[in-house]
């Protein structure tokens, strides 16, 4: 347990926000894991049945090193291949945005977890509405470095779409988070129209159902 | 052909034998008794028995996975993987690799001696399944008094052993590795199989499988068998990249039907050196074993029962130009065992070299192996290895 303590510390704010929300023990499944620094952390941290599906070879054979379970795929086509509930928490980390299809990975999510969380950069953000306000060009920040034409990111939201499109899909948002540009969750909670203009990014847990 | 006889009753090998009171029951209904196991063991066994890795060979493999060939006098098949400070570690790893029975290295076979008239069985041997070869292989791991094996591990066929060692076992399948390999056999590599043992058959020389006692060898026949299987084993880039239209030892068509290219004197080089090792017989069987697998029809049709609540970790691997055991064959397993509810990896690897490629220089491979039995040994408590 010391060693989950003296690691908890050094991980990644995002994923410290989501290793509170996840319960002990539960079924997990993180789509778009990595390298499994959150598996593999939760794993340690939270005794979780850790699964993950990642697209690039290298990642899976980082985590199959770890002593993960991970399949080589995508949000895209592999999650319809799980059963429905075989897991509690189904997490998708700064990946949404690169989905073909952003509602049916979140569908998908909740079909096969009871619930799910997701992290996505808020292309609402006041920095981002100000590039294409003063320069009328597509934004490039330090959080999204990309230019236009070479982007993976193809459905960029903010956070007030994110809420909306929760809603049609009856998900509860059990939590929601916005970080600031260093990554931290802003203090208090406030209206969504001012995460939506000072969050660099959402962290939302959604459960399955009104 | 003394040699290969001499292998297939008296192999170089460790050799497990069965007596009459031990039979071995078949899925076919009939009763393999007495019959023997020929085996290799690298490393040593720890004081728990715990730190056993079993490898399953593919058609044309055998026991001699990690030393010198008997018959052949080239390296161990799987050199690359196997041995000491390799993936499969014989430093820490105590591994076993047996000839299947079926095959003609040792373990009974359609060439070994049939008790009841003290002539090679030929084809009335009884025809095998892929379960028939780990319950025998079962009986081996018994002997060795190790309860649970810390991985399974093979390709291709030896693939179709680790699956059904799997489902068969499970309680003594800690992890396992199948490797470029499938739950079934699918209708087109049982037409390319179908094509293999007709040619054998076709040679005159087969003599409906009497050939050993009327002296004779259907070498003809197996070498189409073999030419024709080598070149599922490799993809179309493989093929173009390592011959091309190139010609062997000449400039210009010869206008007869000479070896006048270079993959023509690669195939039929292959063919030859194939039958200097292999019994026509074991192919038939062999080929017979692999057709048959049908993991999810033994289980009701569902693939997913046939590791309903298992414990095992699984990492499967495929090969993106393996058209033979293609990714989507690998994908399906992935598919069941999720449904299962099992841990299970798995990794495509980019490579050209077809079907061939897990038995080749492939350091992605190498490093998944690396990697995923690493972390088996290190959950079940084995120390690495002194070095």
């Amino acid at each position: 347990m010391t060693m989950g303590q003296a690691s908890i510390t050094t991980i990644r704010a995002d994923h410290r926000l989501v290793s509170e929300m996840v319960t002990e023990g539960a079924r997990v499944l993180d789509v778009g894991c990595g390298d499994g620094v959150l598996l593999h952390h939760l794993a340690q941290t939270k005794g979780v049945d850790a699964r993950g599906i990642e697209i690039s070879r290298e990642g899976v054979a980082a985590c199959v090193t770890k002593g993960l379970a991970v399949i080589q795929g995508d949000a895209d086509t592999d999650l319809f291949d799980y059963p429905d509930d075989c897991f509690d928490f189904v997490i998708l980390s700064q990946t949404l945005q690169a989905t073909r299809q952003p509602r049916v990975a979140l569908e998908q999510m909740l079909r096969i977890g009871r619930n799910a969380i997701v992290s996505f950069p808020n292309f609402g953000h006041w920095r981002i509405r100000a590039h294409l306000l003063f320069q009328g060009r597509m934004p490039v920040t330090e959080n999204l470095p990309d230019t236009w034409y070479n982007t993976p990111n193809i459905h960029f939201c903010t956070i007030r779409d994110f809420v909306a499109l929760s809603e049609e899909l009856n998900a509860k948002i059990v939590r929601a988070h916005a970080l600031n540009a260093a990554g931290k969750p802003m203090a208090v909670e406030m209206p969504w129209w001012f995460w939506n203009l000072m969050g660099e990014q959402g962290v939302f847990w959604l459960a399955r159902g009104k | 052909m003394s040699v290969r006889i001499n292998e297939a009753e008296e192999p170089h090998s460790q050799v497990l034998r069965l007596d009459a009171d031990t039979p071995l029951q078949l899925e076919s209904g009939a009763i393999l008794a007495p019959f023997q196991i020929a085996y290799q063991t690298y490393g040593a066994l720890n004081a728990d028995k715990t730190n056993a890795i079993l490898i399953c060979h593919a058609l044309t493999g055998d026991q001699h996975v990690a030393n010198e060939h008997p018959v052949t006098g080239k390296a161990g098949w799987w050199l690359s993987l196997v041995g000491p400070g390799k993936p499969i570690d014989t430093d820490r790893f105590f591994v076993i690799c047996s000839n299947v029975i079926g095959g003609c290295m040792g373990s009974t076979g359609p060439a070994s001696r049939n008790p009841e008239t003290g002539e090679p069985y030929g084809t009335d041997f009884p025809v095998l399944t892929i379960s028939d070869m780990v319950r025998a292989q079962a009986r081996l791991i018994d002997h060795l008094g190790i309860e649970t094996l810390l991985a399974v591990v093979g390709g291709s066929m030896g693939g179709m052993q680790v699956l059904a060692w799997a489902s068969l076992f499970p309680a003594r399948v800690f992890a396992c590795m199948p490797i470029a390999s499938a739950a079934k056999h699918s209708a087109q590599n049982i037409a390319f199989h179908e094509v293999g043992r007709q040619a054998v058959m076709a040679d005159p020389d087969w003599r409906r499988g009497r050939y050993t006692i009327d002296g004779a060898r259907p070498i003809k026949g197996l070498s189409v068998a073999r030419m024709a299987a080598h070149i599922t084993y490799l993809s179309e880039a493989a093929l173009q990249r390592k011959f091309g239209r190139n010609f062997q030892d000449r400039d210009a068509p010869t206008f007869s039907f000479d070896a006048d290219f270079q993959v023509e004197s690669y195939l039929r080089h292959q063919g030859f050196t194939f039958v200097e090792r292999f019994d026509a017989n074991s192919y038939l069987y062999l080929t017979r074993a692999m057709d048959y697998f049908d993991l999810a029809a033994d289980n009701g049709g569902s693939l997913a029962a046939a590791f309903k609540g298992t414990k095992t970790r699984f990492c499967l691997v495929s090969f993106t130009s393996d058209w033979l055991f293609p990714t989507s064959d690998s994908r399906q397993i992935v598919h069941a065992l999720n449904a299962a509810g099992a841990s299970v990896s798995f990794v495509e690897i980019e490579s050209d070299k077809g079907h061939d490629a897990f038995l080749l220089e492939e350091p992605n491979l190498f490093a998944t192996a690396r990697g995923f039995l690493d972390a088996a040994a290190r959950s079940r408590g084995i120390p690495e290895a002194e070095r």
